[in-house]
Order: C-alpha cells, then sequence, then structure tokens
C-alpha cells in the first residue's frame, strides 16, 4: 500500500452462510482515480462496496479506506466517503434545498458552506428554479444528478456509487459522467458500479467480478487488447462466458 | 447535540406535509374521546324488565311501581306466566324478571316476611352484577318503607341508614373515572404506532442506507426520532385534556406541570418501544402487528377497563413490564386525587427506568452495519 492509495483491498471476502457473496478480491485504487467495478447482477459488486462503505463487515481478509481499517474504524470511514446508492437515497417528501440543507448538516457543514455549495450545485446542474419542489415533483435524470452532487457535498475523499444510472437515458447518462470527471479532476476518487459496458470505456480502470471473484482487471484498453476485442461489451461477454 | 437537532427538523418537516399525519394526531384523539367514554360506560341505564306478579295486591304495585319510577328500570312487559318470563330473557327481550308469588301481601302482614324472585340474564357477569346490586338496593328501601307502614311508625327511628361520602369521585360519575384512563391509552396509540412504523418506512423506501453511511451517530438517530413523537404525544394530550375539561367537566385537582412531566417521561418509555418495534422490523406491516400485539395486551391488563388488582397474580406480574399501567395510575393520581411528585415517586421511577431501558434497546436493536 502506497502513499496515493484511497483504497486498498485484500483478499477480502464476505460469506452469508454457505453462501460466498465476494470471495478473496483484492485490489487497490488510487488517489483521484475513477475505478469503474463491472459485473452481472449478483455477481458481488453492491457486498463488495458495502463492505468498504462500512454497511457490511466483511468475513476475512483486509481492506483499508482513506487509510482506515474497515473492520475497526467502520464510523471513521463514513466521515470521509460519500455514497450513492442503488436505491433511491433522497427525500421525496423534502424540498431539493431540505435535502440539501439535511445532508450537509449531518456531514458537518456549517450554514453559510451550506449556502455557497447549494447555489454552486444549483449553478453546476441548473436546477436553482427547483429549489423549492418536492424531489418527488422532479424528473428521475434530474434526481440522480442532485443525489450524486449531494454525496459530493462534504467534499469526501472517495464517492461510491452504486449502480447511479440505473434507468436514465442516454443523454443524461452522458452528463452525469461529465460530473464524475469533475469530481474526479478535484481529486476525490469515484468508485463506481455500473452494468453498462458502454460506461467502462469512460473509467480509468475497471475490474469485472464474476461470481464473487474478480475475474480480470487493467485499463479498458489494455483489457480490450488482452481478449482481442473491440469493445468492453465483448471483453465482459468472453469473460461472463469462461 | 446539533446532528439530533438535524434530525428532529427533518422529521418535523416531513411530519407536517404528511396530510394524513395531520389527521392522526388531530381528528383521531378527538372523535376517541367523544365516543369512547360514553361506550365504556360502567353504569347499567335502560334494564329491561319483565314483571310477574301473581299477587296482585296493593303491596305488589308498590313494589312495582318502585321499580318503575327509578331511571334504570324500563318495564318492557308482564305476564302471569313464568315461563312466558323465561321466554323473554332467551330471546333478550328482557334481561331481568321480577316474580312476586301469591299470597304476597297477605304473608307480610301475618307472618312479617315474605319472597319475591329475581331472574337476572348473567351473560355479561358484570351487568347481572349491577342488576342484581341496584334491585337488592329497591327491595331494602321497600322493606324500610312497608316496616314504618306495618309496625305504624313504631321502628322508624330505630334504622338509620348510614351516609356515604364517596372521595375523589364524589358523583360517582364513571366518565371522571375513565377519561384520565384513556387521555394516557390515545397518547400511548398514538406514540407507539408512529414511531414504529417511522424508522421501518426509512428502510423500505431505502434512505436508512444512505443515513446509515453517513457519520451520525445511532443514539443521536434515536433521540432526533423520538423528540418529534414526543411533542406530538404533549399536543394530543393537551388536545385530550381541554376536551376533558371543557366537554366532560372532568376535574384536574394536581399541578398540570406534573401532568405534562408525567406524560414526558412516559413517552420517552413508549416511544422507546415504538422504536424498538421499528428497528427489529423489516417491513410496516411486520411492525404494525407487533405494536398492535403489545398494545392490545398492555391496554387490557393495565386497569383501564377492569380494575387490575382482581387479576391473577401472574397477570399482575406482567403489569409490572406494562407502561400503560404506571401511566394510568399516575395520571388518575395527578388529576383526580391531586396527587404530588412525591406521591407518584415509585410509579414514576418505574418509568423513567423503563424508558432508559427501551431507548437502549432501540438504540442497540438500530443496526447501521449488518
Amino acid at each position: 500500500m502506497t502513499a496515493g492509495t484511497s483504497i486498498y483491498a485484500k483478499n477480502l471476502t464476505k460469506k452469508f452462510g454457505n453462501f460466498t457473496a465476494v470471495n478473496t478480491i483484492s485490489f487497490e485504487v488510487k488517489k483521484g482515480e475513477i475505478f469503474g467495478f463491472l459485473g452481472a447482477n449478483g455477481a458481488g459488486k453492491t457486498t463488495a462496496m458495502r463492505m468498504l462503505t462500512g454497511l457490511l463487515k466483511p468475513t476475512s481478509g483486509e481492506a483499508t479506506v482513506c487509510g482506515y481499517n474497515v473492520f475497526t474504524h467502520g464510523e471513521q470511514i463514513k466521515k470521509h466517503i460519500g455514497y450513492m446508492s442503488q436505491r433511491f437515497s433522497l427525500y421525496e417528501d423534502l424540498t431539493v434545498a431540505e435535502n440539501i440543507e439535511f445532508y450537509g448538516g449531518i456531514y458537518g457543514l456549517r450554514r453559510n458552506d451550506i449556502k455557497q455549495r447549494s447555489h454552486e450545485l444549483y449553478d453546476r446542474i441548473d436546477l436553482g428554479h427547483a429549489r423549492n419542489s418536492l424531489i418527488s415533483a422532479i424528473p428521475l435524470g434530474w434526481r440522480q444528478k442532485l443525489a450524486f452532487m449531494v454525496s459530493i457535498l462534504h467534499q469526501p475523499e472517495i464517492v461510491f456509487l452504486d449502480e447511479p444510472t440505473g434507468g436514465v437515458d442516454p443523454i443524461t447518462r452522458r452528463q452525469f459522467w461529465d460530473l464524475i470527471y469533475e469530481t474526479a479532476n478535484k481529486g476525490i476518487t469515484v468508485f463506481v458500479t455500473t452494468h453498462y459496458m458502454d460506461e467502462a470505456e469512460y473509467c480509468g480502470r475497471v475490474s469485472i467480478m464474476t461470481n464473487g471473484i474478480i475475474a480480470a482487471m487493467g485499463h479498458p484498453q489494455e483489457l480490450k487488447q488482452q481478449y482481442g476485442v473491440a469493445t468492453m461489451n465483448e471483453v465482459f461477454i468472453k469473460i461472463a462466458r469462461q | 447535540m446539533r446532528n439530533i437537532f438535524i434530525i428532529v427538523k427533518k422529521e418535523i418537516r416531513q411530519i407536517l406535509r404528511d396530510k394524513l399525519m395531520m389527521l392522526i394526531i388531530f381528528v383521531m384523539p378527538t372523535l376517541q374521546l367523544l365516543i369512547l367514554p360514553l361506550a365504556a360506560t360502567f353504569e347499567m341505564k335502560e334494564i329491561k324488565m319483565y314483571v310477574v306478579d301473581f299477587d296482585n295486591s296493593p303491596t305488589s304495585r308498590d313494589l312495582i311501581n318502585k321499580f318503575s319510577s327509578s331511571p334504570f328500570y324500563n318495564i318492557v312487559g308482564s305476564a302471569y306466566s313464568h315461563r312466558q318470563a323465561e321466554a323473554n330473557i332467551i330471546s333478550n327481550k328482557a334481561d331481568f324478571v321480577l316474580e312476586i308469588p301469591a299470597n304476597m301481601e297477605r304473608e307480610l302482614q301475618t307472618l312479617g316476611a315474605a319472597k319475591v324472585q329475581f331472574v337476572v340474564n348473567a351473560i355479561n357477569g358484570m351487568v347481572a352484577g349491577l342488576i342484581n346490586g341496584y334491585s337488592t338496593a329497591i327491595i331494602a328501601d321497600f322493606n324500610s318503607e312497608i316496616r314504618t307502614e306495618l309496625t305504624g311508625g313504631k321502628y322508624t327511628n330505630q334504622l338509620r341508614a348510614p351516609t356515604y361520602s364517596y372521595w375523589f369521585n364524589p358523583q360517582l360519575d364513571y366518565k371522571t373515572y375513565m377519561i384520565p384512563g384513556i387521555l394516557i391509552m390515545m397518547v400511548s396509540i398514538i406514540g407507539l404506532f408512529l414511531t414504529a412504523m417511522n424508522m421501518v418506512r426509512e428502510k423500505e423506501i431505502g434512505t436508512i442506507e444512505q443515513i446509515n453511511v453517513t457519520p451520525i451517530r445511532k443514539y443521536e438517530f434515536i433521540i432526533g426520532k423520538s423528540l418529534p413523537f414526543c411533542l406530538i404525544g404533549l399536543v394530543v394530550l393537551t388536545l385530550g385534556l381541554l376536551l376533558a375539561m371543557l366537554i366532560y367537566d372532568v376535574p384536574v385537582l394536581g399541578s398540570i406541570w406534573l401532568i405534562y412531566g408525567v406524560a414526558m417521561v412516559y413517552l420517552f418509555a413508549v416511544l422507546g418501544i415504538g422504536l424498538f418495534i421499528s428497528a427489529i422490523s423489516d417491513t410496516q406491516q411486520q411492525a404494525m402487528f407487533v405494536a398492535w400485539f403489545f398494545v392490545m395486551i398492555f391496554i387490557l391488563i393495565s386497569g383501564l377497563f377492569t380494575p387490575s388488582e382482581s387479576m391473577p397474580d401472574w397477570l399482575k406480574g406482567i403489569n409490572t413490564v406494562n407502561p400503560i399501567y404506571y401511566g394510568i395510575k399516575m395520571i388518575r393520581m395527578v388529576m383526580l386525587k391531586g396527587a404530588s411528585f412525591y406521591d407518584i415517586l415509585p410509579e414514576l421511577k418505574a418509568v423513567a427506568i423503563y424508558g432508559v431501558c427501551a431507548m437502549s434497546l432501540a438504540v442497540r436493536a438500530y443496526r447501521k452495519r449488518v
């Protein structure tokens, strides 16, 4: 583990009874990297991510996130990361501004910081006109962009995104990835799970999980060359068929 | 501290935005307080009485008049056949039959004693007991009258009825007795159900996962969740107290501050149970059924409707872990007897300990990490 490492995992394993959901996975993610975590449904992506975010206690192995051990310092990790879950994470019966105020407050942002950062947020995703709308009243694409912006409001070291673009139209997905690039450029590490293979092309490095193990890992370009195919989609299908 | 405040603010915003919640908070208690005291009556009015008078003498008619002039009895029919009277009891047309044997008057005058018979429909033992009690009282009254008459006033001064004075509820108005308990019941139901449904709702929607990755502490979350509902409980209590005083004229002898103090400690315990249920449930349905189970048992054994003193010992044992039992006992003491802080201290202590335990259990049961 080197100084520029933000996530480090070695032989990380999670068993549910007899079922091994994540089987001795090892990887490192560097600071400011966009790390794609790919895999079919049920491959163990979400379980792995939940262990790294302190939601789930690993069965064995070792892992550190932002330098904190996931076994012993789960609550410390939570101060330094952002998280956007697969399921919808904003309160639908609160307004845009109230959600921002709530999550900003929980991460200890001062009132003035919240005010200033929410203005930046409104400008960036063009949501100022809807600040007093209930979340339930704004379209899904906007909600997802907002959820992402809220998850990095406290300027975490790492942001974990669990299938952030599920069910979102291609244009919004493109805009979403613009936001991800900007975030990474600010030095925030992005750990993202997806099963859209075109999105995998946007990642700095990807790992592909099948049945709880990491079957392949590397830059998308390297992987395509290694498997002698033109797209990440084909890489994925080749690995899945093995 | 700041985190607790942030959660309270969020919860209150959500509650105020929920129109159904407003109905639950304001309309439900009002309706309960308007309906329940009238339904939970211990008085027996309109006793359906059937008369079988084989004697048909001036004395028997006097006796029947005595009954018919009582506000509790309503003579629905009369016959000269025992069987017909029984048929009326069986078909529920009568609750009570007074049978006067032939020659009652003559036996009274010659032997100095005579018998009459009561037949009481005892499907509901408590009602039957009441009817029997009222009827015996009327006969006793009648006895003293005819004794005066038969002895020519000779013994009038010998029997003097004792004077009664009923303490703490001089008019023996059952509403005075029931309403403080109903107030506690209302506050408990609202507090327990709303909290039991609250946290599990976040689980169902998925927002709890987002909360779980924040650095918020478990106790902050639980306390932040309970404070808004404590406030709601106190609003419901205020509404109830106002209705009790304005509509039913229930006296509040003790300190109003003590009532609110008791209510806060009590709510702390009830909300702890609610949040514990919410923390261990996966769906709102589960939480709902578990909450129902406890509320039903706790209310029925609490002494609200029936005196808990006459329950079997093991049931009394359960009452020592029944917050509603303590709550009702305390509020009756403070409202009706004007009990002071020191009078209710044992119960208050028990509820406070209960609250600390329930809240700790809720904090333990709420898992940020599985």
